[in-house]
């Protein structure tokens, strides 16, 4: 894209993100993060339905960034973990190992109704079961898939912004 | 330095001048670059932030990112040696030593340590070479990937620091930083000398590939196989990610300091006053600012070059910095 292309889109579009809503309570124990939480995101067997929804949570319009949350590559960054999808039989080890290499402390957020029950998935046969079966979960987001704005202020209870 | 007027004063002014102005200078301009590299950091987000049509986390984010950091316990992985919690802080003394030396506040000399070129450039490797341990040190395919790519990367840009620091210091007759930035200020027409222009364009390049920015890394992605710095860092976390953070940080803020310094000289304190102080700490304040939202602005133009021609950029830095030389004897 040349750049006075670029330079007119971005002159047009100005402020693509929403007026941030009302703050939500803190979750008890997310103080010590200060306002600023780094995410490692999991698929743990979903249909990439949530995944979709966490990734436009994290675009321009939702911007949940502005509320000090980002995205990290590496569990060894994360205070918290988003998790999504039933749990499947091949996923239940690097989902533990993957809790055990984050520092604490963290908090484990199940996105999704497949994350919380099991979902329409529950009776698969790759399926092992829901998430809180193997880790210790902190906070849900119900939903099938939940709405990005649900993510958002789950997020933002993580951070206190 | 100024002649006394009696025997006494002028030794008591000479003690003052030689060694208690440069330490004084020196502090103060190591406790304004640690205030200012996360700021520098969040101010280029922040920019970045507004042009993508985003609100954006505010200047002060990096400032709690490395509180938070702070406050956790690190993890280490199972096979790790001590080198994982001690690179990070050598990074940091290394970045901490080049706010110190470089001449950002003023252009006051510190005594037996002069601001080198080689000086400068061996302390930078210092921290090169603690990052590329720290990668490596975790065992993971990522991090060796990320070292050796490190390692590349500053094998090639090494050559074009020196040689463009070089062409600046021939009109100086000097290789220390200071006298440099001293002589641009005493004599402004070798700012716009057709060699002093190409040797700040490939040292603006070195710079951008020595602190991991866009087209060179890409300091935002999550995707490993793209990464250089980040890649190293993966297996850092707690206080260790906080020091290697804010030692980049640092080296950025310093290495812009040092570059605006060199295209605007005005402003740097060259004899000792209060006010000078303070004027040359609010002049490369807003320098080292200005140039971290014009980087901000380019970035968003440019994508990540291939790893492939990288190379080719640095080659090409370096032919310039090779041409500023050849110029300054062959024009000169």
């Amino acid at each position: 894209m040349s750049v006075t292309r670029l330079t007119s889109l971005i002159r047009r579009s100005g402020r693509i993100a929403e007026q941030a809503p009302q703050a939500p309570a803190l979750f008890p124990g997310a103080g010590i993060f200060g306002g600023s939480i780094q995410v490692r995101f999991i698929n743990a067997g979903g249909c990439n339905d949530c995944a979709q929804e966490v990734a436009s949570a994290f675009g321009p319009v939702y911007d949940v960034e502005r509320y000090g949350v980002r995205l990290v590559a590496s569990p060894r960054h994360a205070d918290v973990l988003l998790i999504c999808g039933s749990v499947t039989r091949n996923m239940i080890e690097p989902l533990r190992r993957t809790v055990v290499a984050t520092p604490t402390p963290r908090f484990v957020v199940a996105v999704g109704d497949c994350a919380i029950t099991g979902g329409v998935f529950a009776d698969g046969y790759g399926v092992a079961g829901p998430v809180s079966d193997f880790v210790h979960v902190d906070l849900v987001v119900p939903g099938t898939p939940p709405e990005p704005a649900a993510i958002v202020e789950a997020l933002r209870r993580m951070t206190g912004r | 330095m100024r002649v006394g007027t009696g025997a006494a004063a002028h030794a008591v002014e000479l003690t003052w001048a030689g060694i208690g102005a440069p330490i004084l200078m020196a502090v103060l301009q190591l406790a304004l670059f640690v205030f200012l590299a996360p700021l520098l950091i969040g101010v280029i987000r922040q920019v970045r932030a507004r042009l993508e049509g985003r609100a954006g986390a505010g200047i002060w984010q990096p400032w709690r990112d490395v509180r938070k950091l702070l406050a956790k316990e690190p993890v280490h992985a199972a096979d790790s040696s001590w080198m994982l919690s001690v690179g990070p802080i050598v990074l940091l003394v290394s970045s901490l030593l080049l706010c110190v030396l470089l001449p950002l506040v003023g252009t006051l000399a510190l005594p037996l340590i002069p601001s080198d070129l080689f000086v400068i450039v061996s302390v930078m490797l210092i921290g090169v070479v603690a990052l590329a341990l720290v990668g490596l040190d975790g065992g993971t395919a990522f991090g060796g990937m990320g070292s050796s790519r490190h390692m590349t990367v500053a094998a090639l840009v090494e050559p074009t620091l020196l040689l463009s620091i070089y062409a600046l210091s021939i009109p100086a007759g000097s290789s220390t930083l200071s006298l440099i930035v001293q002589t641009r200020l005493q004599t402004p027409a070798v700012i716009i000398s057709p060699v002093s222009l190409l040797a700040m364009v490939a040292l603006a390049i070195a710079i951008m590939a020595e602190t991991s920015r866009l087209p060179i890394d890409n300091p935002s992605t999550h995707l490993e196989l793209t990464m250089l710095h980040e890649a190293m860092v993966l297996e850092s976390s707690g206080r260790d990610l906080a020091w290697l953070e804010l030692g980049s940080w640092l080296k950025l803020a310093a290495l812009l300091g040092l570059l605006g310094n060199l295209i605007v000289p005005w402003g740097v304190l060259t004899d000792f006053t209060v006010p000078g102080l303070l004027l040359g700490a609010v002049a490369v304040a807003a320098k080292v600012l200005a140039l971290g939202t014009a980087l901000s602005v380019g970035e968003v133009f440019l994508a990540k070059a291939r790893l492939f021609s990288v190379p080719e950029l640095l080659a090409g830095s370096f032919a310039l910095a090779l041409l500023a030389v050849t110029a300054s004897y062959l024009v000169a």
